[in-house]
């Protein structure tokens, strides 16, 4: 009895202790801009879902690609549609880890920089990215921001010759998240 | 006794760690609840061939619309195949808001002006609450305006002018293959007295995706009550939709020159079966004119 109890004890410490260590956004705000000599385009999507976990350092984001808004209307369904044909492929997703968590004090007001990598999943293609993460820490508040830029033609998005002065062959994401504990 | 207990809850302790670092983080967080999405881009145009689409322009954009129609291919070499008889309709649509589209346009033959309002009573949608089909109302008024030569009768603008009202149907089955029905009626005021003023039609549309940017289109008008049996034709256009960019190309084989509902509707005579085939295409660019208000750049 007493060992049942005990293991049980244990089990709930254990899930208690790991939903301390995690925080979370359904509101992170993800753009990207690409700047070529004929146009410059940018779109924003701010539902993108973000953890964070505290005690590992892993990172990962989720957000739906039909979520990106653009200026022009056109714009967006090109994206859609034709780019990256997010019918077929609904999300894009970041799963990855700060290199070396001990360095962010989540307790202590202030701002950290530190490597996060790990794997983009973008149209169907994974790929590794690496980049700088800025965590601030402000009255126990966690938020983050990262910018970083990838090769579009490395995640399968081909750009028709007839618009290549429209559309850069490397885009710059902005990442920014404002945290909150998981309850 | 004692010691064994406490081990195995630290190694039960230990393993709960590993499994649940290597857990998806994101699960217990991802909204999983099943939304209401539309359904887009079933047809790559606001037009299947002749007819209307079940697609709206987006507000704000402005579509720029280019038609030739071509003689018939079977009159040889000559007339090089039809191309040196071309007749043509300019147009321009523009998208007032994301469920309703107007448009004019002028065409060659007759000197035909015309124009219409499209409005999406229901935009196809996945998930809860979603509607399986697009129901699309069209209005559209024609006036052949071409000189009157002779000078004992007077033409009237009455007798110039046609109608049309339309419901389309259509649903996207998948990503490559999108089907739509359009009950037509066609209303001309004056006609010979062997013709109807009202003529009933329905069209059938649908498109076959090969590629991302090319798809296969057919349109087809079933005309109920047209014109003699051994006179009259149902307008038949099969082709090929190209996107490149903005612009859509639309290469096509018909039977009919018509551009406008009540031209080809009411106006077709060639046959399929007897090779009066005539080779046309549609040439559309979008353009953004009115960009979406509220978008705050940051770069």
């Amino acid at each position: 009895m007493k060992k049942g109890m005990l293991l049980a004890a244990a089990l709930v410490a254990g899930i208690m202790t790991f939903s301390q260590d995690r925080i979370f956004t359904r509101k992170g705000e993800i753009s990207f801009y690409s700047k070529a000599p004929l146009e410059n385009i940018e779109a924003h999507n701010k539902a993108a879902v973000s953890v964070i976990d505290k005690a590992t350092g892993q990172l990962e984001f989720s957000v739906l690609m039909k979520g990106f808004e653009f200026e022009k209307a056109l714009q967006q369904e090109h994206f859609n549609e034709n780019y990256v044909e997010s019918d077929k492929y609904p999300k894009a997703s970041f799963k990855g880890k700060m290199a070396d968590v001990s360095k962010v004090k989540f307790t202590t007001d202030g701002s950290y920089t530190v490597p996060v990598s790990g794997q983009l999943t973008l149209h169907g293609i994974t790929k590794e990215v690496t980049a700088n993460a800025t965590i601030a820490v402000k009255g126990g508040l966690v938020s983050g921001h990262t910018e970083f830029t990838i090769v579009v033609d490395d995640y399968k998005i081909s750009i028709p010759a007839l618009v290549k002065d429209k559309i850069a062959k490397t885009v710059k994401i902005t990442v920014n998240a404002n945290y909150e504990n998981m309850k | 006794m004692q010691i064994k207990t406490i081990a195995s809850v630290i190694i039960l302790l230990a393993l709960q760690q590993g499994l649940q670092a290597q857990n998806d983080l994101l699960k217990g967080v991802e909204d999983s609840t099943p939304h209401k999405q539309y359904v887009t881009n079933a047809f790559k145009s606001s037009r299947v061939i002749n007819g209307h689409s079940m697609e709206m322009l987006g507000a704000g954009v402005l579509d720029l619309r280019i038609l030739h129609r071509f003689g018939p291919v079977n009159q040889g070499v000559s007339q090089f195949f039809g191309l040196d008889q071309a007749s043509m309709r300019l147009g321009f649509d523009y998208g007032i808001c994301k469920n309703l589209t107007a448009g004019i346009g002028r065409t060659t033959t007759n000197k035909d002006i015309d124009g219409f309002l499209k409005y999406r009573l229901i935009q196809q949608a996945k998930g809860p609450g979603g509607w399986p089909v697009s129901v699309v109302l069209v209005a559209g008024m024609s006036i052949q305006t071409y000189k009157n030569l002779d000078t004992s009768k007077t033409i009237s603008f009455n007798e110039r002018a046609g109608y049309y009202y339309q419901a389309i149907v259509g649903r996207k089955f998948s990503e490559r293959f999108t089907l739509q029905l359009s009950p037509t009626l066609v209303h001309r005021n004056v006609v010979v007295p062997a013709d109807d003023n009202d003529i009933y039609a329905l069209g059938i549309g649908g498109r076959f995706k090969i590629s991302r940017r090319v798809a296969f289109v057919a349109d087809y008008f079933y005309v109920a009550n047209g014109l003699p049996h051994d006179v009259g034709t149902n307008p038949l256009s099969i082709g090929f939709d190209i996107e490149t960019g903005g612009h859509v190309f639309q290469l096509h084989f018909s039977n009919t020159s018509g551009m406008n509902e009540r031209a080809f509707i009411t106006g077709t005579t060639n046959k399929w079966g007897k090779g009066d085939i005539q080779f046309g295409f549609n040439l559309s660019r979008v353009f953004t004119i009115k960009k979406k208000p509220g978008f705050t750049k940051a770069g």
